[in-house]
């Protein structure tokens, strides 16, 4: 039977007050899931148990004198390994890092350990978060919990694993290409992608800085909005981070659907390549926002075929240059070498894995004397062609929808050989990294081969409460409740 | 048609050092990357102005005041080697060959 870790967090919240549960008893039922799944699954690179206790103990305490806790006291949580917790190895699933213990803790993490969260571990992904199955983490990969020889997409696989088969109750991600909703997608999750610049990115180790996001795991959309709620609002750390203060982002989440005008991108439900189930699948929840009210009707985005072309050109021109601080001389691994330039050298070409490998490289062209114009130039241009494709669409609509991800969780080592392939995956979700606009994905049902399929909603820039709205709603009218064999298998299931 | 890069260079410009076996399978896997990412250039026209970042903010404040910062001892814990409160390296200036 379902256990406490499989519960939504604010049932954990509700509880943990009224005192039916304690914060030790929730953490110890995520531990024990742990201890259940994650030999088979490889979800943590560094579980924190000891911690997670020692976290739920002091909330116990305060829950006991009547002390007031905030909204995530007591739940635990997992958080990718690109962000940096203090005293706590932060790899970015890279060898380059692996010894690396980071002096400070990034900004959401502080705010997360300063409310009373209980931290389980850190999570597997993509190195540097570059990839879409988890197979780039140099420490092996994540199977996907629906299907131990699926991935569970990347590059956040570890944290939408986590979350899926409860050995976290939320967690948290980073969304630069997809890497928060597609997983979530592949993994059965909600996966929440907010406006560039809501959540600070002081100490996360950095990928893409034009589009670099954090975003959130949760189980449940009202999850999501908690969880940014504890998170978001501008940071002075972060020279990026929006203006705007935190805000409580459950407010209006039960407005309902009746009368948000909903445009559908239809091109991407009749791509070649798209999974029958994974278009049955969103257009069934498409008729469901129409039959609750909202109006629906096609929407273009004509350059988003080109989206994926700029963003293959901009996000490796930025890595390339934020990944210059791997040097060997300040943090993680050193190999040897007669000077500095052959130990930078041999220290980055023993370090970075395959798929870093190629995207600095890629970057490096990118940017360099000759090519910079007709590359990067030219990738910026298509990112504002992006951007007013975005701002003509939100003249008439309030949302736009489609799928996350053109299939379900696929094989491990299927696009492994085809660098190409293996970035298609991210085709639905790069245009609103590119625009920084808000977006989720829920699951809106099993597509024929048992896998979840994901279905997305995008919002207007800053617009994060209408995107919950009708995730939320949706959410509600689907009653997506399935949860991975895997724990049924375990004695788990629901 | 794939674009032929200088591998070497560019592997050079990245500070990486690459097996024969990876330079052969990055030139043929980056050409075709490039390729498919040239399809840029095919909408770029010239009176579209580049975004660098999608929410623009310029002159981003904060107060300058004293906090505090990591200790030398927390900033070199992390290094491969440390002499004398620094960072050590090895030799810089390149020997004639």
């Amino acid at each position: 039977m379902a256990e406490l870790c499989d519960l939504p967090a604010d049932e954990l919240a509700r509880r943990l007050r009224a005192t039916e549960v304690s914060a030790v008893d929730v953490a110890e039922s995520a531990l024990r899931r742990m201890e259940a799944v994650d030999e088979r699954l490889h979800t943590f690179l560094t579980p924190t148990p000891d911690l997670a206790r020692e976290q739920a103990r002091a909330v116990d305490a305060r829950l006991g004198d009547g002390s007031a806790v905030p909204a995530v006291a007591g739940i635990p949580l997992a958080l990718k390994d690109v962000l940096t917790t203090k005293g706590i190895r932060s790899t970015a699933g890279s060898k380059i890092l692996e010894p690396y213990v980071p002096p400070y803790d990034c900004t959401p993490w502080a705010r997360l350990n300063a409310a009373g969260s209980v931290l389980v571990g850190k999570t597997n992904c993509d190195e540097f978060a570059m990839g879409s199955s988890n197979e780039n983490s140099a420490f092996g990969p994540v199977r996907n919990p629906w299907n131990l020889d699926t991935v569970p997409g990347g590059s956040s696989g570890g944290s939408a694993a986590a979350v899926a088969s409860g050995q976290a109750v939320w967690a948290l991600g980073t969304d630069t290409g997809g890497s928060v909703r597609q997983p979530a997608a592949l993994c059965g999750v909600v996966g929440l992608k907010p406006t560039y610049g809501r959540i600070s990115r002081y100490g996360l180790i950095a990928f893409a800085s034009s589009l670099d996001h954090v975003g959130t795991f949760t189980r449940s959309v009202r999850d999501a909005a908690l969880l940014l709620s504890a998170i978001a609002g501008n940071d002075p750390l972060d020279a990026t981070s929006l203006p705007e203060p935190a805000r409580d982002y459950t407010e209006g989440l039960d407005g309902g659907a009746r009368g948000l005008r909903v445009g559908v991108v239809e091109d991407w439900l009749t791509l070649e390549g798209i999974q029958p189930g994974v278009r049955d699948g969103v257009r069934g929840a498409i008729d469901r926002l129409e039959r609750m009210g909202a109006s629906v009707e096609e929407a273009k985005l004509p350059h988003a075929d080109y989206a994926l072309s700029a963003y293959y050109l901009i996000a490796p021109a930025e890595c390339s240059s934020n990944l210059a601080r791997y040097d060997g001389v300040r943090y993680g691994f050193r190999a040897e070498g007669r000077d500095v330039v052959e130990m930078n050298m041999k220290t980055r070409g023993a370090g970075f894995g395959d798929e870093v490998k190629r995207r600095i490289m890629l970057g490096t062209y990118a940017l360099s004397a000759g090519y910079y114009e007709a590359y990067y130039g030219q990738a910026q241009k298509v990112r504002t062609l992006v951007i007013r494709d975005y701002e003509q669409a939100f003249e008439r609509f309030d949302l736009l929808v489609g799928p996350t991800s053109p299939t379900t969780a696929f094989r491990l080592g299927e696009k492994t050989g085809d660098p190409l392939a293996m970035y298609l995956s991210d085709v639905f979700t790069i245009p609103s990294d590119l625009s920084g606009t808000p977006a989720i994905s829920i699951p809106c049902g099993l597509a024929p081969d048992g896998l979840p399929v994901g279905f997305q909603i995008m919002g207007k820039l800053m617009d994060e409460a209408t995107v919950l709205r009708a995730a939320h709603a949706l959410e509600q009218d689907l009653g997506f409740s399935s949860r991975p064999p895997l724990l049924t298998e375990i004695g788990a299931g629901p | 048609m794939p674009v032929e890069i200088d591998v070497d260079h560019v592997a050079r410009l990245a500070r990486l050092a690459l097996t024969p076996e990876e330079r052969e399978r990055f030139r043929r896997q980056l050409g075709l990357i490039l390729e498919h990412a040239e399809k840029v250039g095919e909408v770029a026209a010239d009176d579209v102005p580049p975004t660098s970042h999608p929410v623009p903010r310029s002159n981003v404040y904060r107060p300058d005041e004293i906090g505090p910062c990591l200790t030398p001892e927390e900033a070199l814990a992390g290094a491969p080697e440390v002499e004398g409160g620094r960072f050590k390296v090895p030799r810089i200036v390149e020997q004639e060959e």
